[in-house]
């Protein structure tokens, strides 16, 4: 009879399923349709999707590439820790570097070119969070990320590490400059 | 070993002697951490309530990774192994498969969850329950974890058997009872999930104490969140058997179909496993092409799933008491529910939060690209307190008035305490998980000491909205563990001090389930089909909210800079 005990119609599987129950079955498979053909409608459509280029790295060989990147092009130093303000070359290609605990170095953008940064961390997981625009994306040891993005808007945006990473994790704040 | 069986005077449930005690102290076990937890909770709600912050960083990390630990995973699964001996050996009026083997699980659970306690309380092992390389803990943070697992797996051999022996045994005839089958469904998937839990944890124990170099830590995101997300499905199953169990002990309802219910619990077990990539969305490792096809061929099922539980039980209830004569409009069957009797009032707000809340920003949360919105902000938490706590926690607490009466024979002490305490959790909770997600949707992040940043080179002013939004996380929080409070002092107050109910009779022999086929089923033909439109008209609302609150992120996600 009820659901603590054994169905009393042994053949249970042979009983019709009511109109109602199937017509809420279809309504969910579809939906579930329609959620997975967004997906990919968003994949060739939108405008927002997560970059799919990525490469095994080590700490080493990243931070070796980002360092040239840095120093060639440092257009000045901010705060007292004299942090590099790197301005990304026209061929767009910038890098990032999550380490405990900071984000190295600031970039400066400009708004509607397209830039391909390239994401990676010295040691723990840490994450990339691109505030007030709210942008999330998970950096991981060993693996560099090269994000395709561009900016919208003009301005001064927070990289906020949105993956815990130890003691220093609330501390661990970047910068970005979008200049016209 | 010989065995005696009681059957409650006062439910007809018949408890084994050896299952029973196992099923109290199980309980027993998961009230405690349940306490721990709690206190736990308030910590962290208490630090993350900007106007009040009250542990220094290093305190807050530590405990977090606590309230972690013993919610998520002790108090849900000592819980859940109580249910599993109750939906075996109880409901099946068969003894349990090897009893002391269950207590050795039971202890081996035990000395695990302290061992692991031990290790985040000494200060050396604040990595979150989650603990991604390669940051480490102490070796005895992940060897507690593990032999907590190799218990729990114990326990679900343990439930096997029993069904096995109840079958050889014949102590009922035909199929199992549906709420069974749900259980069945949470020991499958437990049993798949504890495997792949060892296969990472049992590198990390060794990379640890230094055997092994290196872990890669893309890897181990994707094998943990087997473990991790796996696991999230056994809370479902096992809370959506209590709620049909809760359906059909307080109004008799049966299932509308047992075909649709079944079926329903078996796609959780086909199409949950890969879930786990909806963790990795906004990971760099994976191909989009292996997260589409894992997050909605596979998760869409399970999805489909849940949408026809949450229909059929309603449903049966609708069913059932229209039966009785509360036919009028569509919704005088709710209206002369029982919402006194806790049982029903608990059972009922855990199924529309998990409903309304929970699956809703689930399903957002877990689509590819929307997840760069939530990824890691405090969303993610904000989601998972209306699953695993309105959901899964709540039906616990529920099924427990339930309980406490026929397993322990006390009568709960303050019923009208006991009145409130399910509006007075659900509620908060629902509250709190909603601010939580709403602080997420602005950016806030979880897991976070300081929104003010101190020590970093810069500043960055979060909107006043989301201050807003942490003061109700605060509030709310502090309210839910006033809630949650309450039921540990009701529940552990009548153990100790509720009047004493009549055991009932013992015997020897257990009575077998008497065969109700034949009169039964020429009764249910000669029941009339009756409509169930209240829950249609409830099912049809859950869609709408589904499909305008899933469109609005995209048209949230349309507007943040470009990627690709
Ligand atoms: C009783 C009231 C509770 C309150 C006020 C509460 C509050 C919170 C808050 C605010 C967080 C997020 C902290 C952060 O990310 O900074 C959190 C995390 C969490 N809570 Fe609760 N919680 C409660 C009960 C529960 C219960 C019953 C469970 C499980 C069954 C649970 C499981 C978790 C888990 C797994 C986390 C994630 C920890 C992590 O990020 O590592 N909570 N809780
Ligand atoms: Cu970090
Ligand atoms: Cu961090």
């Amino acid at each position: 009879m009820s659901a603590i005990l054994p169905p009393s119609n042994r053949l249970w599987w042979k009983q019709p399923i009511d109109k109602v129950e199937w017509a809420w079955i279809a309504i969910a498979f579809v939906w579930g349709m329609v959620m997975f053909v967004m997906m990919i409608y968003w994949h060739i459509y939108g405008k927002q999707n997560l970059s799919n280029e990525a490469y095994k790295t080590t700490p080493e060989m990243f931070a070796a590439k980002a360092e040239k990147f840095i120093a060639e092009n440092t257009i000045r130093t901010e705060t007292d820790q004299n942090i590099p303000v790197v301005k990304v070359p026209d061929n767009g290609e910038g890098y990032l570097i999550a380490r405990l605990w900071s984000w190295y170095p600031i970039l400066e953008l400009e708004k509607g070119k397209t830039y391909k940064i390239h994401l990676s961390s010295m040691d723990y997981n840490h994450g990339f969070s691109l505030q007030p625009v709210n942008i999330n994306i998970q950096v991981i040891p060993g693996y560099e990320h090269v994000v395709k993005m561009t900016p919208t808007k003009e301005g001064t945006y927070a990289i906020v590490c949105n993956e815990y990473c130890g003691i220093g994790h609330h501390s661990m704040l970047g910068r970005i400059y979008v200049k016209k | 070993m010989s065995t005696t069986y009681r059957t409650c005077p006062v439910s007809g449930l018949q408890f084994e002697n050896h299952a029973e005690k196992l099923m109290r102290w199980n309980a027993v076990a998961g009230v405690l951490w349940l306490l721990v937890g709690g206190i736990t909770a308030l910590l962290v709600i208490l630090t993350r309530w900007p106007a009040i912050k009250l542990l220094p960083a290093d305190q807050f990390y530590l405990i977090l990774t606590a309230h972690g630990i013993d919610m998520l995973i002790l108090w849900i699964i000592f819980f859940e192994m109580a249910v599993l001996y109750f939906a075996s050996s109880t409901l099946l009026r068969c003894r349990l498969a090897a009893p002391k083997v269950a207590w050795a699980a039971f202890w081996l659970m035990v000395v695990g969850g302290i061992m692991t306690n031990v290790a985040i309380f000494q200060g050396e092992s604040s990595v979150m329950f989650t603990s991604y390389v390669p940051m480490q803990a102490a070796p005895h943070f992940y060897l507690g974890i593990i032999l907590f697992a190799v218990g729990a797996l114990i326990g679900c051999g343990i439930f096997f058997g029993t069904l096995v022996i109840a079958k050889r045994e014949k102590t009922y005839s035909g199929s199992i009872p549906l709420v069974t089958f749900g259980a069945l469904t949470a020991a499958i998937i437990a049993t798949f999930t504890i495997l792949a839990g060892a296969g990472i944890l049992l590198p990390t124990l060794l990379w640890s104490v230094g055997i092994i170099r290196e872990i890669d830590a893309q890897l181990y995101r994707m094998v943990w969140w087997g473990l991790g997300h796996s696991s999230q499905q056994i809370n479902v199953s096992a809370h959506v058997a209590i709620w049909y169990l809760i359906a059909a002990v307080v109004f008799g309802a049966k299932p509308l179909s047992e075909k649709v219910s079944r079926f329903a619990f078996l796609l959780y077990i086909l199409f949950l496993q890969l879930a786990s990539a909806h963790h990795l969305l906004s990971d760099p490792g994976m191909s989009a092409e292996w997260k589409v096809l894992n997050t909605s061929y596979f998760m869409y099922f399970a999805v489909m799933a849940s949408m026809i539980h949450g229909f059929t039980v309603p449903g049966a209830i609708e069913a059932a008491q229209r039966r009785k004569g509360y036919t009028n409009g569509l919704f005088e069957w709710l209206r002369k529910a029982p919402w006194g009797n806790p049982v029903f009032s608990g059972m009922f707000i855990s199924l529309v939060s998990f409903g309304f809340l929970g699956g809703i920003s689930g399903v957002v949360l877990g689509t590819e690209q929307i997840n760069m919105l939530m990824h890691n902000t405090f969303y993610v938490p904000g989601h998972f307190h209306t699953t695993v706590v309105t959901g899964t926690t709540l039906a616990f607490m529920a099924v427990t008035y339930l309980l406490v009466p026929v397993l322990f024979r006390r009568e709960m002490i303050l019923p009208k305490l006991c009145q409130i305490q399910p509006y007075l959790f659900g509620i908060s909770m629902s509250v709190l998980g909603l601010v939580m997600m709403g602080a997420g949707t602005l950016g806030v992040s979880r897991r976070h000491w300081d929104m003010a940043f101190a020590g970093a080179p810069f500043q960055y002013e979060w909107p006043g909205a989301a201050y807003l939004m942490m003061g109700l996380t605060g509030i709310a929080g502090v309210i839910a563990v006033i809630g949650g409070g309450l039921w540990i002092v009701l529940v552990v107050g009548s153990l100790l001090f509720g009047k004493k109910l009549d055991g009932g009779k013992v015997s020897n022999l257990p009575t077998p389930i008497p065969d109700q086929s034949q009169a039964a089923s020429a009764v249910a033909h000669g029941q009339e089909h009756v409509g169930v439109p209240g829950t249609v008209v409830l099912a049809l609302l859950l869609f709408v909210c589904f499909v305008l609150y899933y469109f609005v992120n995209w048209k949230y996600l349309s507007e943040v800079w470009l990627l690709s």
